[in-house]
């Protein structure tokens, strides 16, 4: 038992020093691709980014709906609803965006990420372009985790944005809280570095959630299986470690 | 002609494993330029793995595999990636890029690898394509061609930056007889025609016998027989009748390793 | 070609709606009373207790943003907390002796620094002090003095 143990905390350590250095060799080809296939990081920022905005904007809406109305409940017990707008931009800018955003990524981009890298994998598609002399990291994996980097701070605006559309038609119209005092609340007490907070988090994620989704992919075995499993743990293992990175970056922040 | 040796690539006493597995052990190989080699061998006796030791995806355990008289384990990155341009490869289902066009998947090495105008790519592309047959499928997706058609296109590709050596992978499995038909004669007229080396794995015997200059056996990790089709066909020994002519038993079992099987029924060995 | 130009408009569609988006966070959810301001003087107080206030907390006059706290020290000798302030430059005709209190912005807001204008011909500048100041009323201090004199209220 002790041995299982002892291997399973050698594996973990491997594993977590290969992808590091994964990491690093993405950040070294990442100058090239970026200077001469730029081209190439576009059409991966329209795959991160551009097709899952749609559900960025309907989950959007829905969760600063939410925000409105609990904030709006909970709020009156003190006698505070004209608070609402603050405490529903504060929640979205700075915690609930970026960490939903990274969520819906995983499983919308990032696990389009690995399953196509996996299936390039299983095709055989990464060994043909070895042998055709190309790097398949360069020319693979380096745009796809680019383009998430990129895609996943303005996904996690466009979500913060939404989700105040979607607080201010629940609680203007529908609640009856005062427009002026729904905005002006709202720009008393957000700060320009609350925003960067969120902004900071959401890149951190988008590097966080794009690599481990690369990584996996790249890593898959090559089976329908090994991609159906390498898709599940991108989810997984994203999630985890963006919540983990969360409370340490909220941590710092505070 | 006469400084170069007529041996293209030269395999001297590989061994490799696969984790606990001996794939290789002593395998003695040369394949002769401009030549159609066939590699043969029962399934799963490594023949994809020696391609692959070969063009160096994997590194061998022990031994030394020299091209062109170059051992290719001292090769760094670069001249590996020069070394494999001289390389077509074909894989097994083609390993077309599914997010590209057939055009474009034939063009990708020139695009990757020259600073050609795109009249000059289109060209170059239109005309390879043609050399298969598929001239008008260049504006097709990998995913709506037939089998036989996207090893045709992954032909056109392998060929595009004009290769000295063709490697094919199983060209001729899950093929109806006619587009079988078909890669055999592409395969004899491109070694002809552009005089390039090739090397087919393969165990299809007869196809390879009409294609073939000459053939290697590979069983239990090295070479069993060599020779023209001819003097395979006609060989003495068991392990070679058995694998030509198709017989269900001989030296390879048809059983695999297993405990008596009257004491494994009773369930004696469970305790 | 059909397709590329679908990949360029979606991507560029969506960089502008994502710039868009951090444009509008930062400009429309923020500070309304945000100050800034390019040239500024340095000016200090003493306070006995600053309460809850914390830097980058407003300085107001009259109710209008003047500047910002930007330090909060404790000074060991004199047993006083010293709050640093920027003003505005623009403002440089402020009493010298006006007074700084700590205010709370509403019931249960945050604290700033309010000024009340004295009556001296001298202003504040660069370097002043402003000598008359009252701390923050710390809630818990108020509601034990009214419960004690509430209390002591009964027993007579």
């Amino acid at each position: 038992m002790f041995r299982d143990l002892y291997y399973t905390i050698f594996d973990f350590v491997r594993t977590f020093g290969a992808l590091q250095l994964f990491f690093l060799r993405l950040l070294m080809y990442t100058p090239a691709v970026l200077s001469r296939r730029f081209g190439l990081v576009i059409g991966q920022v329209y795959n991160a980014g551009a097709l899952s905005l749609v559900i960025i904007i309907i989950c959007g809406l829905f969760v600063g709906a939410v925000l409105g109305l609990q904030g709006f409940s909970n709020l009156s017990r003190f006698n505070a609803e004209d608070s609402v707008g603050a405490v529903a931009a504060l929640a979205l800018v700075k915690e609930l965006g970026p960490v939903i955003t990274a969520l819906l990524f995983a499983g919308r981009a990032g696990t389009a990420l690995s399953s196509e890298i996996g299936l390039m994998k299983a095709t055989d598609q990464l060994s043909a372009m070895e042998m055709m002399a190309v790097n398949p990291i360069r020319r693979v994996v380096v745009p796809r985790f680019l383009g998430g980097v990129v895609a996943m701070p303005l996904l996690a605006a466009v979500f913060s944005m939404v989700g105040l559309l979607g607080a201010h038609m629940v609680c203007v119209p529908l609640l009856g809280v005062d427009v002026g005092s729904f905005w002006q609340q709202m720009q008393q007490s957000v700060e320009v570095a609350d925003i960067n907070e969120g902004i900071i988090k959401s890149f951190v994620f988008g590097v966080a959630a794009s690599l481990l989704a690369v990584w996996e992919g790249y890593n898959a075995i090559p089976t329908a299986e090994g991609v159906g499993r390498a898709t599940t743990r991108t989810v997984v293992l994203t999630a985890i470690v963006v919540l983990i990175f969360d409370f340490m970056i909220t941590a710092v922040a505070i | 002609m006469d400084t170069v040796s007529d041996n293209l690539i030269e395999i001297h006493d590989l061994d490799y494993s696969f984790g606990a597995r001996k794939i290789f052990n002593g395998l003695n190989l040369t394949i002769k330029r401009g030549q159609v080699t066939a590699i043969m061998g029962p399934s799963g006796t490594g023949k994809t793995t020696l391609l692959r030791l070969i063009t160096r995806q994997i590194v061998p355990d022990h031994g030394v595999i020299l091209v062109d008289g170059v051992d290719i384990a001292t090769l760094n990155q670069t001249e590996l990636y020069d070394l494999r341009k001289r390389f077509g490869m074909l894989f097994q289902n083609g390993a077309l890029l599914t997010d590209l066009s057939v055009f474009e998947n034939v063009a990708f090495p020139l695009r990757e690898h020259t600073r050609l105008t795109n009249r000059l790519i289109r060209h170059v592309v239109l005309t390879k394509l043609h050399a298969v047959g598929l001239r008008g499928a260049a504006d097709m997706m990998p995913q709506q061609l037939s089998g036989g058609m996207a090893r045709r296109v992954a032909l056109a590709r392998a060929m595009v930056m004009d290769p000295d050596i063709l490697i094919y992978d199983e060209p001729f499995v899950g093929l109806d007889p006619i587009s079988m038909g078909v890669i055999v004669r592409l395969v004899r007229r491109m070694n002809d025609a552009l005089g390039i080396s090739s090397i087919i794995v393969s165990h299809d015997v007869q196809e390879i016998s009409t294609v073939a200059d000459c053939s290697y056996l590979i069983s239990k990790g090295t070479v069993a027989a060599s020779g023209s089709p001819d003097e395979l066909n006609n060989a003495s020994s068991e392990l070679v009748r058995q694998f030509m002519h198709g017989m269900a038993d001989g030296p390879v079992a048809f059983h695999y390793d297993a405990p008596d099987y009257a004491e494994q029924l009773l369930g004696r060995d469970a305790e | 070609m059909q397709q590329t130009r679908t990949v360029e408009l979606g991507t560029g569609l969506f960089a502008l709606l994502g710039m868009g988006a951090l444009f509008f966070l930062t400009t429309q959810t923020t500070g309304g009373e945000d100050f800034s301001a390019d040239e500024t003087f340095e000016i200090t107080a003493r306070f006995d207790n600053v309460g809850s206030l914390r830097p980058r907390a407003p300085v107001s006059m009259s109710g209008v943003t003047i500047g910002r706290v930007t330090r909060i020290e404790f000074d060991p000798s004199a047993l006083e907390a010293i709050v640093t302030m920027d003003i505005d430059a623009r403002y440089d005709q402020i009493p010298e002796d006006s007074d700084a209190s700590i205010l709370t912005a509403g019931l249960l807001g945050s604290q700033y620094v309010g000024l009340q204008a004295g009556g001296s011909e001298f202003s504040l500048e660069e370097g002043s002090e402003i000598l008359l100041t009252q701390s923050a009323i710390v809630l818990e201090s108020l509601i034990g003095k009214f419960l004690v004199r509430g209390g002591s209220d009964g027993a007579d």
